[in-house]
């Protein structure tokens, strides 16, 4: 079967440091699958290379087959390869429902009319508030993205990207800067997204990343180390060691 | 043959100027992220510091040059640590038209207190004449100012790369926070590297009056090119602004000179020709 | 909500037009210029206030629409309104030639891009003084009168009208423009670029089209400007108006259409009474003033009448 968004031997490399050092990659359609990794392992770094952010010193992408190392982000997006960023990234005085409804817009190439009325077009709008309502802000629509708490711009992040309409969604640290109580609550949004939908992402809360990952792949100093289930990952014993080692690092 | 030798030495000359004026605004670019389009007035207040020390008090000329360096640093120091400071955070947007009204300020208050004219300047006897430079008659005055703007480059290099004050500016430069981290108090750093930015354009104001001409539109007349040379030789970078006024004064000052009708457009093909080859400027592609 | 404001200001505009022109009969002249600053400051907004990209020359599509007034005439195109929009298409195909070199570089670059620009052109128009008179300027250009009707009189009635005609349709188009799709987009650009582009956005794109409507509309200006004067001269290319009309959009309240236009009615104003008595002081408090906007004026006089509205409603 092909994979939904694979890579071959991916590499970025500033000057003489290696931030991402030849990783090959494979996952498989509809899986929920988690990068993690200690602190400066190259996760996000490898998320910029997989959506395009930064450009890839060596190796290839490929989009359910298709080699899309060459393509500018915007281009993979219309592909089907969305992302969410680690750090908000959104349209700050703007309301929620316009952050969301410009990338209905841009998905329909609707951005390119000057002569007609944004808010004349309800369909569009119908849309937008769907997304909304998928990640529970649909009461706050109309209110500018800054006047929110940040676990909701941090749902907004994530509408903003659904309305891309993605077949593959990269979610870096989707409950970065979120209380545990709350990024429990943006997991399980997460969890509500149709099947058929790939989603990858990357997170440092072990228990969130047990529960809602079906594979698992562990990058270490821009590696992959291991992949596999999370039963497998949690019985490996060089895993322990990276995030054991770190920890006892650290109390020293 | 002899002619080509000193419209050369005229575009060395002038490429000095540029380097002088361009330097301030190119570190401080590169260090604080400041757009300062005002940093010509720079260059403008060591032009009035000279003119008016050797026309009205009879100052001989080469004093006026020290004089003309620390004054534009004090005034550059002061304005640093009392308005500019506070742009720093604000949007380029903001940065871009604070400047502007600083550079539409300061050329009016020229005009107020000097009038509106050219500043003529009575160079001394040894350095208008011409003398001969291997077998060249050449301008005194030019290979004085080449000789003086590459001392001041030489001793700019030094002082960035062989000095703790070099080494703290390279770092914040890096990495403003982790600078920070070890101790360096980045807000005198600033002011003190935007004051001799400040000084650098001062003297090159000084140097010009007697090549370019003086006169209260100083802020804006050479904008283009110098920000042409931040652009081309990388923001931050000495040796980048070096090459690259060196190359701009030259292939100007060559074109006006060999055909004077299209001339002064060559400049601007060069600019449209380099940013549709490097639309991000030379400097991206060496990063 | 600045849309909205910016609606609900139209018919406000318009009882101002009324009442200035029965109020001050003899400035006609005077508010004929200040609406053709305003349609120029409109024009630059759109790039500054609402894409967020700054022009340091855009007095050069001004400058070329004055131009192709005066050197259209030439060709029998002697009546206005077909001038007017001949002038418009000019600086439209001029801006849209150039606009790929100004969309693709990035913010240092188009600093300097836009100033070459506005300074090519003006080099250009001083030494082609065969079709533009040089430093001279022209005004040896013939006009019919506006639709085959009426004559532009020199009580300024017809000049009069016909701007405020322009300024209103500018006024509209932009309303339209900066509510659209392609609007919503524009503020997208001008808010997170990182952000336009995970979205799978064209964003060059959209500052070309950004950049040649801009230019478009400013053109309109410049054509206005040269048919109601009846003159046009190098410093409508100038980098003197280029900066004015930043200033104007600043002061006025960038990214708000009727603040540009209070903008341009208060700068305009301002200047004319402080001009004639010193240019130098002029200039000067033109410099601090900006500068004072940028520490402590944010928003501009729209962003002032924005706070007064929300203290009010408290």
């Amino acid at each position: 079967m092909t994979a939904a968004l694979e890579s071959r031997n991916l590499a970025v490399r500033y000057g003489h440091f290696s931030a991402v050092g030849g990783v090959d990659l494979a996952i498989a359609p509809g899986a929920r699958h988690a990068l993690i990794g200690p602190n400066g392992a190259g996760k996000t770094t490898l998320v910029h290379a997989l959506t395009g952010n930064v450009a890839a010193t060596a190796g290839s992408v490929h989009l359910d087959g298709e080699d899309i190392t060459h393509l500018a982000q915007p281009a993979r997006v219309r592909k089907g390869l969305a992302r969410t960023f680690q750090i908000n990234q959104l349209f700050r005085s703007q309301t929620v429902l316009e952050n969301v409804l410009l990338a209905v817009f841009e998905r329909q190439r609707a951005t390119r009319a000057f002569w007609r009325s944004a808010t004349g077009d309800r369909r569009a709008i119908a849309e937008a508030r769907e997304h909304i309502a998928l990640v529970n802000l649909a009461s706050l629509a109309d209110q500018p993205v800054h006047r929110l708490a940040y676990g909701q711009q941090r749902m907004v992040e994530i509408a903003i990207a659904l309305a891309t309409r993605p077949r593959v969604l990269i979610l870096d640290e989707p409950a970065a800067g979120v209380p545990t109580t709350e990024s429990a609550v943006i997991f399980e949004r997460l969890e509500a997204l149709p099947r058929e939908m790939t989603l990858i992402f990357v997170e440092h809360d072990m228990n969130l990343v047990f529960r809602f990952a079906e594979r698992i792949t562990v990058l270490v100093a821009g590696k992959v180390l291991t992949e596999g289930t999370p039963a497998e990952i949690s019985a490996d014993e060089r895993v322990r060691e990276v995030y054991l080692g770190r920890r006892g690092h650290h109390a020293a | 043959m002899i002619n080509t030798a000193s419209v050369l030495l005229d575009g060395v000359s002038y490429g000095m100027l540029l380097f002088l004026f361009s330097i301030g605004l190119s570190i401080t670019l590169g260090l604080m992220r400041f757009v300062n389009l005002a940093h010509g007035a720079f260059a403008m207040i060591g032009g009035y510091v000279t003119v008016s020390l050797v026309n009205l008090l009879g100052v001989p000329f080469l004093l006026t040059l020290p004089a003309a360096f620390a004054v534009s640093g004090v005034v550059g120091f002061v304005l640093e640590r009392v308005v500019i400071h506070r742009v720093y955070r604000e949007p380029e947007l903001q940065q871009v038209l604070f400047s502007i009204g600083l550079a539409f300020a300061a050329s009016a208050l020229a005009t107020i207190v000097f009038g509106p004219q050219q500043q003529p300047i009575a160079l001394p006897s040894w350095l208008a004449q011409r003398i001969s430079l291997l077998g060249v008659p050449v301008g005194a005055s030019r290979v004085f100012l080449i000789g003086v703007a590459a001392v001041a480059a030489v001793l700019l290099v030094l002082l960035f790369n062989r000095t703790l004050f070099g080494a703290r500016i390279r770092a914040a430069v890096d990495n403003r926070r982790a600078a920070e981290g070890i101790g360096v108090r980045v807000g005198r750093l600033f002011a003190v590297t935007f004051a001799l930015g400040a000084a650098m354009a001062g003297l090159g104001g000084a140097l010009a009056v007697d090549s370019l001409g003086l006169d209260p539109t100083m802020p804006f007349k050479y904008l283009i090119p110098v920000l042409m040379v931040v652009v081309i030789g990388g923001p931050g970078s000495i040796p980048g602004s070096l090459v690259a006024s060196l190359v701009l004064g030259v292939v100007d000052t060559m074109f006006k000179y060999a055909v004077p009708d299209v001339g002064p457009f060559v400049v601007y093909a060069l600019l449209v020709g380099m940013l549709l080859a490097f639309p991000r400027g030379l400097a991206a592609i060496r990063a | 909500m600045k849309a909205r404001t910016a609606t609900r200001f139209a018919p406000v505009l318009l009882l101002a037009a009324i009442a200035s022109y029965v109020l001050f009969p003899d400035y006609l002249a005077l508010i004929t210029q200040i609406m053709i600053l305003a349609i120029f400051a409109l024009s630059y907004d759109l790039l500054q206030g609402h894409t967020g990209i700054v022009s340091l020359g855009h007095a050069a599509f001004f400058g070329l629409g004055a131009y192709s007034v005066a050197i259209l005439s030439r060709f029998g195109v002697t009546e206005p309104v077909l001038g007017l929009f001949a002038a418009g298409a000019v600086s439209a195909v001029v801006a849209l030639v150039l606009s790929p070199i100004v969309a693709r570089g990035n913010d240092l670059t188009r600093l300097l891009i836009t100033l070459g620009i506005g300074s090519l052109l003006y080099e250009a128009a001083n030494r082609a003084r065969a079709w533009t008179g040089g430093a001279d300027g022209l005004s040896d250009f013939a006009l019919s009168p506006l639709l085959g009707v009426f004559e532009f009189d020199f009580l300024g009635r017809t000049a009069f009208f016909y701007s405020f005609a322009v300024l209103a349709l500018v006024y509209a188009c932009l309303l339209r423009i900066t509510t659209s799709p392609f609007g919503l987009a524009l503020a997208g650009i001008r808010e997170n670029t990182t952000r336009m582009r995970a979205i799978g956005a064209p964003t060059a794109r959209h500052i070309a089209v950004s950049y040649m409507l801009s230019g478009a509309i400013a053109g309109l200006g410049g054509a206005v400007l040269a048919q109601t004067s009846h003159f046009v001269s190098l410093d409508m290319l100038g980098f003197d108006r280029s900066a004015e009309v930043m200033m104007v959009a600043t002061l006025g309240g960038t990214g708000t259409l009727h603040g540009v236009v209070i903008g341009a009615a208060g700068f305009g104003y301002v200047k004319d009474a402080l001009s004639t008595l010193s240019p130098k002081y002029w200039h000067l408090a033109l410099g601090i003033v900006l500068m004072a906007s940028v520490l402590l004026m944010k928003g501009g006089i729209a962003g002032a009448l924005a706070r007064l509205a929300a203290w009010r409603k408290r």
